[in-house]
């Protein structure tokens, strides 16, 4: 029996494709067309669960379709649909619709009104497919679009400073929760042996078997996923970011982040709770990790003075809270606490204009004056002390700069020596015998051939870091991230038996969109060779709106965005990494990972913020 | 005075600072005025331009932007020409002609601020503002905020630096990371010198230094200037001054740079070469100027020439009018403007008049139940009484939404899972059948109009340290010069209404800017109560007769407001009015009502998502609907397009087709010889208007640096500002909904008088003058005998030679609204003359 729930993932894509073709001053079609969209999936989605309740709401799983198959590996998109599912395509259903056609108004004449609604109806895309995937593979794709999706809504306003700076932190701080996740599908390949659904691991006593004789790949399996969670639920030390992605019109803000995007930690959690069910340390841990994001956040609630961020703080204590309802197994309840948390913060950001007339009025009529007493008293000392904790928010975005921003511009200072005369000189010529070597494969002492691949990955990681502080250079910049991906392939070459398909699937896309990105690159340079470096944000879309239109795409098929085969080629090559090379994994998943940072902040420095020219009128850099 | 060495004057830095920075109140008390009032003591065009050369401000439309709309007709070929010859005479006007249209300029902004502080990247590789201006902000809008946060500042009551002092000394933790810093605030040696010395190390480059800095955030440091200046802004008080702000980030910037650098680093100001230019010093004015000039002058005139023929021809037109039906005073808006046409249109015998929407009584009000009261008259006016509401039955509904319990742990929990779904449900409804909500800010919430109001004044005790109402002296005295002024002085109407206005909107920050500026953008409902009540006072009466302003025994006066952004109106008082009267009333209502359909009517024209082609009931139901739509950013359009203001008599513009532009000001000069009541009301003018007209002209030039921009994504701060996101600098200005229509131009004032006379008057007030003087306003006398223009340049006035042109008619107005969303031309009402 055929089931038609990928009909919540195409009508999405479809109303993204068709709204993508419009001409961007005709708002009433674009409106009509997300309208509709969000409009028919809702309809669609009451009809379906409506069937599904009287059908006795048993979980189904449907295997879709296989994108690549061969020997030893299959990549299948995978769709699992029950209760979780339920809830979350519910909420997002309802939420969408509403804010599509509020957004109809609200965005009427806004610059950038096809943009809000195409990006809106893309996240919407990544997060049906998030929802409504089966394995971990498809649940990656959504989550990519997510990533990308945010990105873009963060940085609307792209003629400004502070919404693109924004933008690149939140989406390396989403990135780097997406190590957790590599790291995860990376170890469950090993201990599965397959790409697991998750329809799979609700078979209890399937996961204790495993779990039983890899004890240690499930706590790595677990933890991984929970970074993953943290990070996009803005859990600690990750919170400070969602305040600060509050930059786009409220709207978007409202349904993104005070409500869809901020809960998909949570619905990792839930979605892999059988997993890790059985391990009761994890289990006590995600609890710990909710109750102290859950008092902190509140005790930084208290202290803010505007309201968006008040109200972000005060979502981030509830999803700790969700966080400790998950750990403790009550999915209902979690579930339940999600919806009202979704809707009432959505609803609480909308109306967040009207706090001005709201609380003036109430102010006019109930003011009472506060009352001071200079004392010292340790209970003074203990509330001036929380006081300014809180206002400095914990120190958690110090925290974010200073133990994963500064080491990485660190560790990128101490590679200037990478150049492009060097990267030709040296890497290029290094690369080469490494190929030639490969000929000559088993002439290698095994102790050095053990270590290859590391090192390998490793100079890859390097080129990689450089590339994130580039700060002239924009074609090194772009190389450096090429060449990772080769880096990679070769480390992987000496790993397991020269695969020249499984290379090619990986190696393509980065070929294809790596050229794209050069022309484009080269096309800017000739006509703005003033203008042209990484070291400050200059703006060109706006003169330039089809290069950077090309550019992200061609951004996106470098970072093995899942509209290039690279994306299938990465976990092709996270295959061939064996369960016992830790470092490889973690140097391929970080590189992949910061690889993605360092092009979008190289698209975001040549082509947003604060336009170079002045011709026109230029927002302050703090406004 | 404290000198240091090489002559730098901290206070007078200081006062340099404050006097370019924004002058914006908080939103509760949004008060429209030029926003480049800092350069007003020069002529306009050089004014805007050296705020251009010195900020890098927007002040014109660009260049191709003025040739599109050459091209497009909005700028005239005889405009083009007649502008050319008054800059640069007839000699060279062809080759200026080609440059205007042809040539291609260096078109570029540039700013004197923030060289110096460029250096820190420059040198350091560093941007100290990336940290400190974060802290900064929440300090600062933790300290001012209103009541947004739950735990609030933990001690306010002794000034900014002094509380941060304090907590300070007691926390465990503290705001800065290097012990260097916390040492200087707790030292009293300190001073803002020292920490320049440590930091710039050059004293003649100090004050370009803190220039630098405080404009890096312009938002914050102007509403901090602004509190120091007006400590009673705020209903929860703060003391602080830019002083003390300059210190505190001096203070953080050490921080910064200390824990970055560590101790040992060279003064900025002590490694500069000489490439960095100073503060204001270059002097090189970009020739750009001089071809933009022209083409604003042109882009203004081709606008004011037809208005100028139309008015000339519909003085000529007017006849004497017969017996009035009634008499309407309605505040100058320009709001009002389409409002009192309709009335005359359906009401051939209807006189309107128009005059500062305080009708002339200056108080505070003080709303029962109320802790504060707020003043309700022009924001410059002293005001010394007050008038208390009593006896209301209105109610506050709560919406608990805004409840802080939701921000808290356990009541969070429970509140999310239970009013959450709630919310879906209120969005739900809002968003397809939208309401009047607790938030919603409603003109007719003001004032109680059922409740009491302490009008006269019997010997009561002061209440807030002012007098109750108003003695029958007072309140004739303020009565008579209000008719007066207008040159209303016999009135037998059965009917007189004094008509105030405000507005309504949902989800709006700047609501206060949308009510009646001369009512201190408040509603003025309670000043028409109040000015009703005093007319129909028998004393009154008998003063006022003694004085020449004769008032017929059976007229009454009512009081009314008009909420513009719904078109509704309301009476106050009409169970007062005797059997007779009522039945005049119901007569006149209807009218009203009608005039207001029609209103609503045109006015969504402009609304690009109604359509206008309904029928005006239909219409005027959705103009409701924005008003009460929490997604709606444009409720109104408030004041966008405002052009002109007329100072004279009706018979000058009745008839007349301004396409809502025009501030309507009554005055008759046959009753002002002296020309005091004139000198009232262009005192009044020049602020509110010209105020009204360039904050408008400059949010629309630049809506980045001198507007608000978009509304979309503002934060609210504090409940004193706004700011886009969490880390932003307050946005000053309007917002880019409220200008986006709006041509930039200045304001036209047309005074129906000789020209001698206007210019005796203006210059008895020189800070009015000097509006006129430098041309930030231009005026225009109309000599009412000889119908011949005088314009004032410089301090004198010149005989106008204003282009004849036929003035086009229309004769079926209400069609042609529907015809386009673009401003129409000014033409004559056949309606009204037939």
């Amino acid at each position: 029996m055929n089931f038609p729930i990928h009909y919540f993932i195409f009508i999405p894509l479809l109303g993204l494709l068709s709204a993508l073709l419009v001409a961007s001053e005709r708002e009433r079609i674009i409106s009509r067309i997300a309208f509709w969209t969000a409009g028919l999936t809702f309809a669609a989605f009451v009809l379906f669960v409506s069937w599904w309740l009287l059908n006795g709401h048993a979980p189904i799983n449907i295997k879709e379709v296989a994108l690549y198959r061969t020997a030893g590996y299959v990549f299948e998109i995978d769709l699992y649909f029950d209760k979780i599912s339920a809830v979350y395509l519910f909420v997002g259903a309802i939420l969408t619709f509403l804010i599509t056609v509020y957004s109809r108004y609200y965005l009427h004449r806004e610059k950038g009104y096809k943009r809000f609604f195409v990006t809106v109806l893309f996240f919407y895309l990544g997060y049906n497919t998030t929802v409504l995937s089966g394995n971990f593979e498809t649940l990656f794709i959504g989550w990519e679009i997510l990533g990308i999706s945010s990105f873009l809504l963060i940085a609307f306003y792209r003629e400004r400073y502070l919404p693109v700076r924004n933008a690149v932190k939140v989406f390396t701080v989403y990135r780097i929760g997406d190590v957790g996740i590599l790291l995860a599908m990376w170890a469950s390949h090993h201990l599965w042996h397959e790409n697991i659904t998750f329809a799979k691991l609700y078979n209890y006593d399937l996961v204790h078997e495993h779990l039983a004789s890899h004890s240690l790949v499930g706590v790595v399996i677990s933890l991984g996923l929970l970074v993953a969670a943290a990070a996009k639920s803005a859990q600690l030390p990750f919170s400070s970011w969602l305040p600060r992605a509050m930059e786009g019109p409220t709207s978007s803000s409202a349904i993104f982040y005070g409500s869809l995007s901020v809960h998909f930690g949570v619905f990792l959690l839930l979605r892999t709770f059988p997993f890790w069910e059985q391990q009761t340390s994890i289990r006590i841990l995600i609890a710990l990790l909710g109750l102290s994001t859950a008092i902190v956040a509140v005790l930084i609630a208290r202290v803010q003075s505007s309201i968006k961020s008040q109200i972000a703080y005060a979502s981030i204590g509830q999803i700790g809270i969700i966080f400790i309802e998950v750990a403790a197994g009550f999915e209902t309840l979690a579930l339940f606490h999600f919806a009202g948390n979704a809707f009432l913060r959505t609803y609480q950001l909308l109306v967040s204009p009207s706090v001005v007339t709201y609380l003036i009025k109430d102010q006019f009529y109930n003011f009472k004056p506060r009352q001071h007493k200079l004392e010292d008293s340790l209970p003074r000392r203990l509330e001036y002390t929380l006081y300014i904790l809180s206002m400095k928010e914990f120190m958690l975005d110090r925290f974010m700069n200073r133990w994963i921003f500064y080491p990485l511009k660190l560790a990128g200072k101490k590679l200037n020596f990478i150049t492009l005369r060097n990267v030709f000189y040296f890497f290029v010529p290094l690369y080469v015998s490494g190929i030639l070597w490969l000929h000559w494969e088993e002439a290698i002492p095994p102790v050095i051939h053990r270590a290859i691949p590391a090192v390998f990955a490793f100079i890859g990681l390097l080129m990689v870091l450089k590339a994130f502080t580039e700060r002239h250079s924009p074609m090194l910049s772009w190389l450096l991230v090429i060449m990772n991906h080769f880096w990679m392939a070769l480390a992987i070459s000496y790993n397991e038996h020269f695969n020249f398909e499984h290379i090619f699937i990986y190696l393509c896309g980065v070929v294809v969109s790596g050229v794209l990105g050069f022309l484009i690159l080269f096309r800017l340079q000739k006509l703005e060779p003033g203008h042209f470096d990484l070291n400050r944000y200059y703006g060109h879309v706006y003169e330039y709106p089809l290069l950077a239109f090309g550019f992200l795409l061609a951004s996106l098929g470098l970072m093995g965005f899942p509209v290039s085969p690279t994306f299938i080629g990465e976990d092709l090559i996270f295959s061939h990494i064996h369960q016992d090379q830790y470092m490889l994994a973690f140097f391929n998943a970080m590189a992949f990972i910061m690889g993605g940072v360092a092009i979008i902040r190289a698209y975001a420095r040549l082509f947003l913020g604060p336009h170079i020219k002045t011709y026109h009128e230029t927002p302050n850099t703090s406004a | 005075m404290q000198f240091t060495k090489n002559g730098f004057d901290l206070k007078e830095a200081i006062q340099h600072i404050k006097h370019y920075l924004p002058a914006q109140a908080p939103l509760k008390d949004f008060i429209h005025h030029n926003t480049l009032h800092a350069f007003q003591n020069k002529p306009f065009h050089t004014g805007i331009q050296t705020a251009s050369e010195r900020f890098g401000y927007k002040v014109y439309l660009r260049l191709d932007e003025y040739r599109t709309l050459y091209q497009n007709g909005k700028i005239s070929e005889q405009a083009l020409q007649d502008a050319i010859i008054a800059h640069n005479g007839p000699a060279d006007s062809e080759r200026i002609r080609q440059r205007l249209l042809n040539e291609a300029c260096d078109n570029n902004l540039q700013t004197s601020i923030g060289h110096l502080r460029a250096q820190w990247k420059q040198q350091f590789r560093f941007n100290p503002d990336k940290i400190t201006h974060p802290l900064l902000f929440r300090i600062l809008n933790n300290y001012l905020d209103q009541g947004i946060s739950i735990n609030g500042f933990p001690l306010v009551h002794n000034g900014f630096l002094n509380s941060m002092r304090e907590i300070e000394s007691k926390s465990f933790v503290s705001i800065f990371k290097t012990k260097g810093a916390k040492a200087l605030l707790m030292d009293a040696e300190t001073t803002l010198e020292s920490l320049l010395d440590r930091i710039v190390g050059k004293p003649d480059r100090y004050e370009q230094y803190l220039f630098d800095q405080q404009f890096a955030h312009p938002g914050w440091s102007g509403m901090v200037s602004v509190l120091e200046d007006n400590n009673g802004l705020l209903l929860d008080r703060r003391a602080i001054s830019l002083k003390e702000l300059i210190l505190f980030e001096l203070l953080l910037e050490l921080d910064a740079i200390e824990a970055r650098l560590g101790e040992d680093w060279t003064p900025l100001g002590l490694q500069l070469d000489d490439s960095v230019p100073g503060l204001f010093e270059r002097q090189t004015l970009n020739p750009v100027w001089d071809l933009l000039k022209i083409w604003h002058e042109a882009y203004e005139w081709t606008y004011y020439t037809p208005v100028l023929n139309g008015l000339r021809h519909t003085s000529r037109a007017a006849v004497a009018t017969e017996q009035a039906s009634v008499h309407a005073l309605f505040c100058i808006d320009d709001r009002e403007c389409s409002f009192r046409r309709h009335i005359e249109l359906l009401d051939k015998q209807a006189m309107t008049y128009g005059t500062p929407g305080f009708f002339n009584v200056e108080f505070h009000f003080r709303p029962e139940h109320s802790r504060f009261h707020t003043k309700v008259c022009p924001a410059p006016m002293p005001a010394g009484h007050i008038v208390v509401e009593s006896e209301t039955i209105r109610k506050f509904n709560t919406d608990a939404h805004f409840t802080k319990n939701t921000h808290s742990l356990m009541s969070g929990w429970l509140i999310s899972q239970t009013l959450g779904f709630w919310s879906a449900m209120k969005l739900f409804m809002n968003i397809f059948k939208p309401t009047l909500g607790p938030a919603t800010a409603y003109s007719f919430r003001h004032m109680d109009g059922q409740a009491k109001l302490s009008i006269e004044h019997h010997g009561e005790a002061t209440v807030d340290g002012l007098q109750v109402g108003f003695t029958v002296n007072e309140m004739a005295e303020r009565m008579k010069s209000l008719f007066k002024g207008i040159g209303l002085t016999r009135i037998n109407t059965p009917l007189v209404y004094f008509v105030g206005h405000g507005a309504s909107s949902s989800n709006n920050t700047h609501y206060a800017g949308y009510d009646c500026g001369a009512c201190s953008g408040r509603p003025g409902s309670v000043n028409a109560r109040v000015a009703a009540y005093m007319c129909n006072h028998p004393g009154v009466r008998q003063v006022l007769s003694e004085q020449g302003i004769e008032i017929g025994k059976h007229t009454r006066f009512i009081g009314a407001l008009h909420d513009t952004t719904r078109d509704e109106i309301g009476f106050f008082d009409t169970e007062l009015l005797d059997a007779a009267q009522k039945t005049a009333h119901a007569a006149h209502e209807a009218v009203f009502m009608q005039a207001l359909e029609r209103n609503a009517k045109e006015r969504s024209r402009k609304f690009i998502l109604t359509n206008t082609r309904q029928n005006s009931a239909k219409v005027h139901e959705q103009v409701k609907r924005r008003s009460v739509s929490l997604f709606e950013p444009r409720p109104e359009l408030n004041h966008a397009t405002n052009t002109l203001c007329i100072v004279g008599r009706r018979s000058m513009s009745r008839g007349l087709f301004l396409d809502r532009r025009a501030f309507l000001n009554s005055y008759d000069y046959r009753t002002d010889r002296d020309g005091n009541a004139l000198l009232k009301i262009l005192k009044a003018v020049a602020p509110v208007c010209g105020g009204i007209n360039l904050e408008y002209y400059f949010s629309r030039t630049d809506n980045d640096k001198l507007g608000a921009g978009s509304k979309l994504p503002h934060n609210v701060m504090g409940l004193i500002g706004v700011a886009n996101g969490t880390d932003g600098d307050l946005r000053t200005g309007l917002p880019l909904q409220m200008v986006e229509v709006h041509d930039p131009m200045r304001l036209l004032v047309v005074v129906e008088n000789k020209p001698a006379l206007v210019l005796d008057v203006i210059q008895r007030s020189p800070q009015t003058f000097e509006w006129f003087k430098n041309a930030w306003i231009h005026l225009l006398a109309l000599d009412p005998e000889t119908l011949i223009y005088h314009r004032l340049s410089g301090d004198h006035f010149t005989p106008l030679n204003v282009n004849e042109q036929a003035v086009e008619s229309c004769s079926d107005l209400m069609k042609r609204i529907e015809s386009t969303d673009l401003n129409l031309p000014v033409f004559v009402l056949e309606e009204q003359f037939a």
